[in-house]
């Protein structure tokens, strides 16, 4: 990268003039990070700083690290640099991260979706000359349908499923993306959840996030007294033995991946949803727009196509190699958490 | 086109055969006799001809998107199915609408000969009015490709479920060479005259593949044994003096095979024999000699020479007009032998014979013999067995010869297409020559999902180098490799060409070093090729 405001190194992405690295793929002194999943916020490092709003699941996830919270919209100093962190959209606290360096200004997107969930802080464009974007799902084939059309179809499978006298049981990743489908479910029955998901609602909930009463399963959990309820699961969970205690499962799983026939057919669920935390093609368009960057640094997905895309379109565009994904890479198309 | 995209909608959501057989059964209550028949003519193969190459398809697709065609050719790969790249592409609808299946496939039919500039408008036109997964099908349909993972067999179920006809007697309504424009709903499937048509099969009758040991059969005495020959199933149908002969796969090979004219000559006609098409020349051939005579489409004099043909007749269904289907074998089986006891050699329609054992152990004995024979094995047939139709368990069992293998080593590999697109699934497998690792073959298949899963994430890290889609991996894996055959090939670099390669196993407890050699697959070829 020629740009002074930021390096790039084999630790991750790095700004010279403030001395500090953003999401870190291995341990360094001082990371800001943009949001709470684990291939962004990953252990080991001295010093973290992350929105308030990210911090608490962050601790939870990490376990005793030394962590600072900064507001959305607050400007800090760092060394010469200034940096400031604004809502990105794509689960609460997540952030884009804005780094000024003597007039010249660069955004870390992280990870991002501009359409406004009604859940998470909604996704605020940020004006930049550098933008680092991410692309996983930079095609043009991804466009998602409105959210409250798949909240429909997501509420009629429910319904459908308690007059089977079927279980739903709904896969997605705990951090995020179950939050949001909790949030978008109609009160039909109850709502079971793994260990995992519920752990993230009570620290989303102690934070003033307003999710809907829960059950968390428990080895003492009667799940025949629970009938029609619906079970919110990582999507591993679904497959695994822990599922095995519902009887007459239909099993459901929210992702932008489930756009994809080939993708939905192979995960072998009964319903794919396209429901995802990211960008679709027109949402990367849009908001590599409003940023009005010329140079824009494309990672984690599709990203020697999408920077391709951007050099016809007149952007000075590079990919970035960082170890948050791969290129096509699988762990979404797995049960992952970047879905 | 709406209820029929339900209906693709419901079995495309389900791997479970009674949801799908309801939706069947629903949709043929309920939709129009038009589109009836064209849901039955589409799930038994009958597919209207493509209305536009692919790579028309995709320049009209890319423009109508509004994105560079090399945009939309990186995407294809990904989304692994052409017609759903094109649905999920395209902007949204500008008008809906609700015409019937029917509408657009006539609508295909009537552009099919007219020059590119006037089909071009009548697809776009479509597209405007289509929602994703309507132009998904109707794209399918466009492009002549159109397959969905409905059996014939459960489409007939449904079927006899929605007409309560049973399913042997729409099984036989449904072979032979209608499509929706010959014929109708009525005519087809509720009126009762199956001899209409001179020309119509039986379907035909399939065996499992043995798993146990003959044993758990009963005794020898119950069965029958043949070879299994290596070639093409086939039926000849002699009535009213014609001959037809249909492949498996319910082709029409009548004029590929001049050869059984002379059979509805000698003959007597209301004759269908069950049989293999198999190159013979006073004895069978390679299964690649038969090869031309399928791919080819004329039919040369020079090729009817190097290629002599011969069908070995195994079963007999039509015996003087009369369906014998439900006579047990060994009475078909006299029949057949009477039949055939005098025939001339121009018939070219010969006695499968039936091989003789009195005890599992020699009959185990016969079939290691088999591939000097050039058969695959043996078939095994209860004599008190009627002719059933479609793959039932229980009278007839295929007794394959254990496959050849090799262990190789995986040195390309390359993504999948449809519900594999995103997996790497295609890999090219080399063998040592001295030094160096000669490719040989591909295989697709015999991993589990898990495996395929492992080895993506594998193949993502160790890639050494790309050309397009294919990427060099590490040498690091080693396969087994099996197959069913094996033969000479210049065409390709080791010389060599397999059939039916697959993966049976990964063998991770093998080091590379210790992969097969080219001079192993040659000593093969010495034996079996």
């Amino acid at each position: 990268m020629k740009t002074d405001v930021l390096t790039f190194t084999d630790r991750g992405i790095y700004c010279p003039a403030g001395d500090f690295h953003v999401d870190p793929w291995r341990p360094v002194a001082r990371a800001l990070i943009t949001h709470g999943h684990a291939d962004h916020a990953r252990p080991g490092h001295g010093r973290y700083l992350a929105t308030h709003a990210a911090l608490p699941v962050m601790r939870h996830r990490l376990g005793e690290i030394t962590a600072e919270g900064i507001a959305y919209g607050e400007v800090r100093r760092i060394g010469g640099a200034s940096v400031s962190f604004h809502p990105a959209g794509h689960l609460p606290g997540s952030a884009q991260i804005r780094i000024e360096v003597g007039g010249e200004v660069w955004v870390v997107s992280g990870d991002y979706k501009t359409t406004d969930d009604g859940f998470c802080e909604p996704f605020e464009p940020v004006r930049c000359h550098g933008f680092i974007t991410e692309c996983t799902f930079g095609l043009p084939v991804f466009k998602w349908p409105p959210q409250a059309r798949v909240a429909e179809e997501i509420n009629a499978w429910w319904r459908q499923c308690r007059a089977e006298g079927k279980t739903a049981l709904l896969g997605a990743y705990s951090l995020g993306k179950a939050q949001r489908l909790l949030s978008l479910l109609d009160p039909v029955g109850p709502i079971l959840t793994h260990g995992a998901v519920e752990a993230t609602n009570g620290i989303l909930r102690a934070q003033g996030y307003a999710l809907p009463d829960t059950i968390r399963v428990t080895p003492d959990t009667a799940v025949k007294d629970h009938a029609g309820a619906l079970v919110l699961a990582p999507s591993a969970a679904l497959g695994s033995a822990w599922a095995r205690r519902f009887r007459n499962p239909s099993a459901g799983f929210a992702s932008g991946w489930m756009a994809l026939r080939g993708i939905r057919r192979r995960r072998g669920m009964d319903r794919g949803f396209v429901l995802s935390d990211h960008a679709d093609w027109p949402g990367l368009q849009e908001a590599i727009r409003a940023t009005g960057a010329e140079t824009v640094y494309a990672t984690h997905g599709y990203t020697e196509i999408f920077a391709r895309w951007l050099k016809a379109e007149g952007y000075d565009a590079h990919v970035l190699k960082t170890e948050f994904g791969e290129e096509e890479d699988g762990t979404e198309t797995t049960g992952g958490e970047a879905a | 086109m709406k209820r029929f995209t339900r209906l693709f909608t419901a079995l495309d959501q389900t791997t479970k055969t009674k949801v799908k057989t309801d939706a069947l059964a629903a949709y043929f209550r309920e939709a129009p006799d038009e589109d009836k028949l064209w849901c039955i003519a589409l799930f038994s193969g009958r597919r209207p001809k493509r209305a536009i190459n692919a790579t028309e398809l995709r320049a009209l697709a890319a423009e109508c998107a509004g994105i560079p065609l090399w945009l939309f050719e990186e995407s294809y790969p990904i989304v692994g199915d052409l017609a759903e790249t094109i649905a999920l592409v395209l902007p949204p609808p500008v008008r809906a609408s609700d015409l019937p299946l029917t509408h657009w496939i006539r609508t295909l039919k009537s552009i099919a000969q007219l020059p590119l500039e006037q089909r071009k408008p009548v697809i776009l036109d479509a597209w405007e009015q289509l929602d994703t997964p309507q132009r998904f099908l109707f794209t399918k349909l466009v492009t002549g490709g159109f397959r969905i993972g409905v059996s014939r067999k459960l489409m007939t179920r449904a079927l006899a479920q929605a007409t309560g006809q049973d399913e042997a007697t729409l099984a036989l309504k449904l072979m032979g060479k209608w499509t929706p424009e010959t014929t109708s709903f009525h005519a087809l499937i509720e009126a009762d005259d199956p001899q209409a048509d001179l020309s119509r099969p039986y379907p035909f009758y399939l065996a499992y593949q043995l798993e146990d040991a003959p044993e758990a059969l009963g005794t020898p005495d119950e069965w029958q044994a043949e070879w299994k020959w290596d070639g093409i199933r086939g039926q000849l149908i002699l009535r009213d003096g014609q001959h037809h002969l249909w492949s498996r796969g319910e082709e029409l090979l009548t004029d590929r095979f001049p050869e059984f004219a002379a059979a509805a000559d000698f003959l007597p006609p209301g004759t269908v024999f069950d049989g293999e098409l198999l190159a013979w020349d006073d004895g069978p051939l390679r299964f690649a000699t038969l090869q031309p005579r399928i791919t080819r489409k004329s039919v040369t004099r020079k090729l009817l020479k190097d290629a002599p043909v011969a069908m070995l007749a195994y079963d007999l269904l039509e015996h003087g007009g009369e369906d014998i289907r439900h006579l047990p074998l060994k009475d078909r089986r006299e029949r057949l032998e009477s039949l055939l006891e005098n025939a001339p050699a121009y018939t070219n329609v010969r006695l499968s014979p039936a091989l003789p054992f009195d005890a599992w152990q020699s009959l185990a004995a016969t079939r290691l013999a088999a591939r000097e024979a050039r058969a695959e094995g043996l078939m095994l047939k209860r004599l008190d067995a009627p002719y059933l139709a479609g793959r039932k368990k229980g009278d007839w069992w295929k007794w394959k010869l254990d496959p050849l293998t090799v262990d190789a080593v995986m040195i390309y590999a390359q993504q999948g297409h449809g519900r594999r697109a995103n997996l790497f699934t295609d890999f090219t497998f080399a063998v040592w020559n001295g030094n160096e690792l000669t490719p040989f073959t591909k295989a697709y298949s015999g991993l589990t999902d898990k495996e395929f899963d492992e080895i993506t994430a594998w193949v993502r890290r160790n890639t050494q180098q790309r050309f397009g889609p294919v990427r060099q991996v590490k040498p690091e894996h080693v396969f087994e490799i099996a197959f069913e055959g094996i033969q000479e090939s210049p065409r390709h670099k080791s010389g060599i060409a397999l059939r039916f390669p697959r993966m049976v196993r990964w063998r991770r407890d093998k080091p590379v070093q210790e992969a097969n050699t080219l001079g192993d697959l040659r000593a093969m070829l010495e034996t079996f090729g």
